[in-house]
């Protein structure tokens, strides 16, 4: 086989881990979607809130640590005793959940019946004030993450490559435990859904707030729900951009990767996020591949480029959606005077 | 007890639609204009023109321009920032290619290009609604920046990938470049926003604004009473796009002299322009003014606060920035979802009935 073929497959592969990392983060968003119809904009800052509690609570340091030593001249960053990764965990997941109280009480119980475009909006505000939450809290400096998932190459898939095909694949085993925890997380995800009272009610809220309402279902208990669910999601997707990146600003752009996998699977459907994030995931690592090579792209017009990753997704989307407006896998768009 | 219509008589239509019909308000406005043009040049210091009035200034022409296209024609865009740099871009290019060229036809030509590019990306505005939309602006967005970074002919293959503004004058006064005089970069400033802000009110009250608000208030109800979608919404990302364009101009030129795109334009500051108009009012165009207004004397109100006044570190001041900025969005959209315009418009009618209100 041609090295370029080899080459142009380990990278689809890898771009196909990256694409479940993807997929990890719309999961959030259409959670949210479908339940409430608010288009979550600061699922990565709560990613990145997630990440950077964990961390914090994994090292024992003390939130605000930076605020109240301005106000009081003191100088306490840590308590001095680590917690251990699984208690640390169950903790971030209570300060989750927390969050889901305080904005489903404070800003989103208000907003009932708004514009969609308005609740939108107000998301975005959200972004901006848990990123200043979470800078406040915990500092903006880079945190390393570790709660015990395996990182390097994987050497069975590298020897098994090498002697079927005389080149070896270098996948990482990080990639490897985010898309088998992915893979786990939408079975939990779509068996809570189907076969729980909670999933139930959560599915009739979304079919008709209006109807849910009138045979008895708390609809403030259900988005306080799905809210708690995304923050979750959010943690997990935090944990693995975390592990494999470093806990730092940019964990909250990864939102932005986000988007464009939901423009192209739909907003509504789960499986939809999980193979727009594969597509966009394999196709911007492809394109990538041959407009930076010199041999291929290079040869043709004489010049490469580089950093297409960038753009490359929402342009896909972009296409994609003047052809199917409501993505792949999204409900019919029906529009009446 | 000024504040009145009463004894303003109105002899013709025109009077009778005059955008201040109270005569308190016009000597208001005729007097902020006095202020603007005569009186500020004359006290102008650095700080003042570098810190407040400038990016107050450029910022009112790129929020009129977003207001066009969120407030007036509500298709969300979250591409402002790029489109501002292709102003820049268009302005750097043309000043360099023609030296000869005096900076207003160069201001208007970047503002032009851009209108160009923006209706190429609004194109997909007639497929795509709603937040689609808003999120395929951003592919504008971070292509159009990408462009800037990576195609050496737009910086003229300089080493650094920056680019920066070469002198330019007028009438013998330098508006460009590290020689010019604050006062002369206002007045060049105020008198773009001037134009521009007066030509954004009639075009949104005309017959044009209101296609775009009937766009706006629902697309399919308008293309049945003969609204042309295609028409309004082009044009309201070719005027919103024109107005952005030379605000990115005007940034590059005339406020930072050198600019970096990824810093400058980036997401950040699409963002940054869409909280000003949300704050300030969407469908207004004094919202767009109190909006940016608003959002330059903010950091600026904090750092003052938090770093001189206690001491505390700068990094620290810009994070309650942060959740102060998130916290505003949220208030006013829960509170008032038109903002400060609405709140100024809600004062004037109280206003008018005091000291009697019933």
């Amino acid at each position: 086989m041609p090295d370029q073929l080899l080459f142009a497959m380990e990278v689809s592969l890898n771009g196909l881990m990256t694409g479940i990392m993807y997929a990890l983060v719309a999961l959030g968003f259409v959670l949210i979607y479908k339940a409430s119809g608010i288009f979550n904009y600061s699922q990565g800052v709560m990613a990145l809130f997630a990440a950077m509690t964990l961390v914090g609570i994994q090292e024992g340091r003390v939130p605000f640590s930076h605020l109240i030593n301005s106000i009081f001249g003191t100088h306490i960053t840590e308590f001095g005793f680590e917690v251990p990764a699984l208690l640390a965990i169950l903790l971030t997941v209570a300060v989750m959940i927390a969050f889901a109280l305080f904005v489903q009480k404070f800003v989103f119980r208000h907003l009932v019946g708004q514009e969609p475009i308005i609740l939108f909006m107000a998301t975005i505000g959200l972004a901006y004030f848990l990123e200043g939450v979470s800078d406040l809290m915990w500092g903006s400096e880079i945190r390393q993450l570790d709660v015990g998932l395996p990182q390097g190459i994987n050497g069975a898939i590298d020897n098994a490559t090498f002697e079927a095909l005389g080149y070896g694949f270098f996948i990482d085993n990080l990639d490897i435990s985010a898309a088998i925890i992915a893979a786990i997380l939408v079975a939990v995800l779509i068996a809570f859904a189907q076969y729980t009272k909670q999933g139930r009610a959560m599915r009739a809220v979304a079919d008709d707030h209006q109807a849910a309402l009138s045979v008895g279902i708390s609809l403030n208990y259900v988005w306080i729900l799905v809210w708690s669910l995304a923050g979750i999601v959010a943690l997990v997707a935090g944990v693995m951009w975390g592990s494999k990146s470093g806990v730092q600003f940019s964990l909250s752009l990864i939102a932005l990767k986000a988007l464009p996998v939901l423009m192209l699977g739909g907003f509504t459907s789960i499986p939809g996020a999980i193979i727009g994030g594969l597509i966009i995931g394999m196709g911007e690592a492809l394109f990538e591949f041959v407009v930076s090579s010199n041999d291929l792209f290079g040869a043709w017009f004489g010049f490469t480029f580089s950093a297409t990753e960038n753009w490359f997704a929402y342009v896909l989307a972009l296409a994609f959606l003047v052809f199917r407006p409501q993505g792949l896998f999204g409900e019919r768009i029906i529009e009446r005077v | 007890m000024f504040y009145r219509e009463a004894g303003d008589y109105k002899t013709s239509y025109a009077q009778d639609n005059q955008t201040f019909p109270i005569a308190f308000d016009r000597y208001r406005y005729y007097f902020v204009v006095a202020v603007g043009f005569a009186l500020l040049p004359f006290v102008m210091t650095d700080y003042l023109a570098n810190a407040i009035l400038l990016p107050f200034l450029i910022y009112a022409i790129a929020a009129i321009g977003l207001n066009i296209l969120v407030g007036y024609c509500g298709q969300v865009s979250l591409g402002t920032g790029g489109f501002m740099a292709v102003g820049a871009y268009t302005s750097y290019k043309l000043m360099t290619a023609f030296p000869w060229m005096d900076m207003v036809s160069v201001t208007l030509l970047s503002g032009l290009m851009t209108a160009i590019v923006g209706m190429a990306f609004g194109l997909p505005s007639l497929r795509i609604k709603g937040f689609y939309l808003a999120v395929a602006t951003l592919a504008a967005q971070f292509f159009l920046v990408w462009l800037f970074n990576r195609v050496p002919w737009f910086f003229n293959y300089s080493a650094s990938g920056q680019i920066s503004a070469p002198e330019r004058s007028m009438f013998g006064w330098a508006i460009t470049g590290p020689a010019a005089n604050p006062s002369v970069k206002y007045l060049f400033c105020l008198l773009f926003v001037f134009v521009l802000a007066w030509l954004a009110r009639n075009l949104t009250r005309g017959s044009i604004g209101r296609q775009w608000m009937s766009i706006r208030d629902m697309d399919i109800a308008a293309e049945i009473i003969g609204v042309n979608p295609l028409r309004a919404k082009l044009s309201a990302f070719a005027v919103s796009s024109f107005y952005v364009g030379i605000a990115g101009s005007l940034f590059f030129t005339v406020y930072l002299g050198a600019v970096e795109v990824g810093a400058s334009f980036g997401i950040q500051k699409s963002f940054l322009v869409l909280f000003m108009i949300i704050i300030g009012g969407l469908g207004s165009i004094f919202g767009s003014f109190a909006g940016a207004a608003f959002m330059v004397l903010l950091p600026v109100a904090l750092t003052r606060i938090f770093a001189d006044g206690f001491g505390w570190d700068t990094a620290l001041a810009r994070h309650i920035e942060f959740v102060i900025v998130g916290g505003l969005i949220m208030f006013f959209l829960i509170v008032e979802p038109h903002g400060l315009a609405r709140l100024w418009a809600l004062a004037k009618e109280k206003l008018r009935l005091w000291p009697f209100p019933y």
